[in-house]
């Protein structure tokens, strides 16, 4: 069954076409990467389908249901998360109240404190700092708390915007190490990458995209053996 | 009589009234970085709605204790105002919420203009008189004189803004309002409809605003269509020497504004040999407004400089 549906996609941001029309499907507990270099249009197309841009043209469904240019604080509600690029902390706010606020759709109000504490267990390292303001945390603790803070609203489905970014190798092992574990306890994702390599090393399936269109897709592995992948965005 | 002591009691009086008048222009701000010109009418209409329905009360001839008589005349008021924050949000400012932020601000005088004339048709231009239905009493304190008007202006002041941080740092709700201030986008995609929390801003400073047009009428015994402008400019400085954006810092802002003018006004006449008299009263509240816009834009406790209309 499939969570996520695009049918020819299009998306202008700025008076520019930046998304042309594309096909794109996430199926129910898949991890699905979209790679492709700068400006390809990838942040655009993962903003449009959890309602921060409208499409301009094409369907978007969601677990059967259209949701093209659908608010996101609705999209929240029906099961869709999403990481943003920059990991989008609210630097005034504690980390406990960044968490809370990733609960802001749940009424549960022990399942919150349990599923809070939970988060704590899988990062400690979040645990140790909940009353600091978000603001101080290093680049590593931030975006380990932007993805339990999309968590916390207990998603079907969870969007990923370049979660390496500028952070140290180290971390980036880390962040991805986390991916992968969601992905295993039976989350439906779907990763913008620009680290081609382990975007695809963790994923089932891959998409390439370049310039507003998307010009591969392949389950993961072929990706990565793909010549031309290779070339473009492996470094080989 | 203690002159220092009975100016800080009127001080502290008039910058409670500041300080809940000057909440709204922060809390907008932190949200919209609009400066909503229209807040100080909003207060202004809070005191006429209140007189209108005290007078409809006195002319029915109902045998009712004064006190709950302006009770009545303070609900009224919230429920008007409150109407009126919503309104002019739905209608003036949210048309506008991504184009250059002068044509909000523009809007925002323009706003305020309507509502003054607005007032002035209902009401016309003549001052309207607090009746008497508040038994006043004075005590004697220190040397100085506090009136029970006083006592219950300065502890409905205290109660309300305590209520006010309390809503912001401790529940849901004030969690959302921060997160929307700090980024509209992300909050959204944490669930929070934007616009509601938006609306929920104005709604909360309209009604503080109403609960301090009435307190301002009822101290000074009067009301005007014009009252507006000088109130709201003299709590928009004093949200601007507090911090524009930052709610305690408006809090602050309202209660040294009103300090400081008060002494002021009690001390220039000795000061200058007579020359300038205490009506040079609101030159302090200026006066106050321009050093900090030199020495400490961002005011005492702001964070950021403010740098935009």
């Amino acid at each position: 069954m499939s969570s996520l549906e695009a049918r020819g996609l299009e998306v202008s941001y700025g008076g520019i076409r930046a998304v042309k029309g594309i096909d794109l499907t996430v199926r129910s507990g898949e991890l699905v990467c979209l790679i492709g270099a700068n400006g390809a249009g990838k942040t655009t197309t993962l903003k449009s389908l959890c309602g921060m841009l409208a499409p301009s043209h094409g369907e978007v469904l969601y677990e059967g249901v259209p949701i093209a240019g659908r608010p996101s604080y609705e999209l929240v509600r029906r099961g869709i998360s999403m990481v943003p690029e920059g990991r989008g902390i609210f630097g005034r706010l504690t980390l406990e109240e960044n968490l809370r606020i990733g609960a802001y759709t749940r009424r549960d109000h022990a399942a919150i404190r349990a599923d809070l504490e939970r988060l704590y267990e899988l990062f400690p390292r979040l645990a140790e700092r909940r009353a600091q303001q978000a603001g101080t945390l290093s680049g590593g603790e931030q975006q380990m708390l932007a993805i339990g803070r999309a968590l916390m609203s207990r998603p079907r489905l969870l969007l990923l915007d370049e979660p390496s970014m500028g952070l140290a190798p180290m971390l980036v092992q880390k962040i991805f190490e986390t991916i992968r574990r969601i992905a295993e306890e039976g989350m439906t994702l779907l990763l913008v990458e620009q680290n081609a390599r382990l975007a695809l090393e963790v994923s089932h399936r891959g998409y390439v995209m370049e310039s507003g269109n998307i010009v591969l897709a392949d389950s993961a592995k072929a990706l990565l053996k793909d010549p031309k992948v290779q070339h473009a965005y492996l470094g080989g | 009589m203690d002159i220092l002591t009975q100016q800080l009691i009127n001080g502290l009086v008039l910058g409670s009234i500041y300080a809940l008048v000057a909440l709204g222009y922060t809390m907008v701000y932190g949200i919209l970085e609009l400066i909503n010109f229209a807040h100080g009418e909003v207060t202004m209409f809070g005191a006429m709605i209140c007189l209108a329905v005290i007078g409809a009360f006195a002319g029915s001839g109902a045998d009712m204790h004064g006190a709950i008589i302006v009770l009545f005349g303070l609900l009224a008021a919230i429920a008007v105002c409150v109407g009126l924050g919503f309104v002019i949000e739905r209608v003036a400012y949210r048309p506008l919420r991504r184009a250059p932020r002068l044509a909000a601000l523009i809007t925002a005088i323009g706003v305020s203009i309507v509502l003054q004339n607005l007032a002035m048709l209902i009401w016309g231009k003549q001052y309207i008189s607090f009746p008497p239905l508040l038994p006043l009493v004075r005590y004697e304190f220190g040397g100085a004189v506090i009136t029970n008007l006083q006592i219950f202006i300065m502890i409905l002041s205290c109660l309300l803004m305590a209520g006010l941080l309390l809503l912001i740092k401790r529940t849901r709700l004030g969690r959302a309002m921060r997160a929307t201030a700090q980024a509209q986008d992300i909050a959204g995609l944490m669930g929070i409809n934007v616009n509601t929390i938006i609306s929920l801003t104005f709604i909360i400073g309209a009604a503080l605003a109403a609960i301090a047009g009435v307190m301002v009428s009822a101290y000074y015994g009067l009301a005007h269509y014009y009252m507006g402008f000088m109130l709201g400019l003299k709590a928009f400085t004093a949200a601007v020497l507090g911090g524009i954006g930052n709610i305690a810092g408006a809090m602050l802002g309202g209660l040294l504004l009103g300090v400081i003018e008060s002494l002021g006004a009690g001390y220039i006449g000795t000061l200058t040999g007579g020359f300038l008299g205490s009506h040079y009263q609101d030159v302090f509240a200026f006066f106050v407004l321009i050093l900090v816009l030199v020495i400490r834009p961002s005011g005492l406790l702001g964070e950021r400089v403010v740098e935009r209309a």
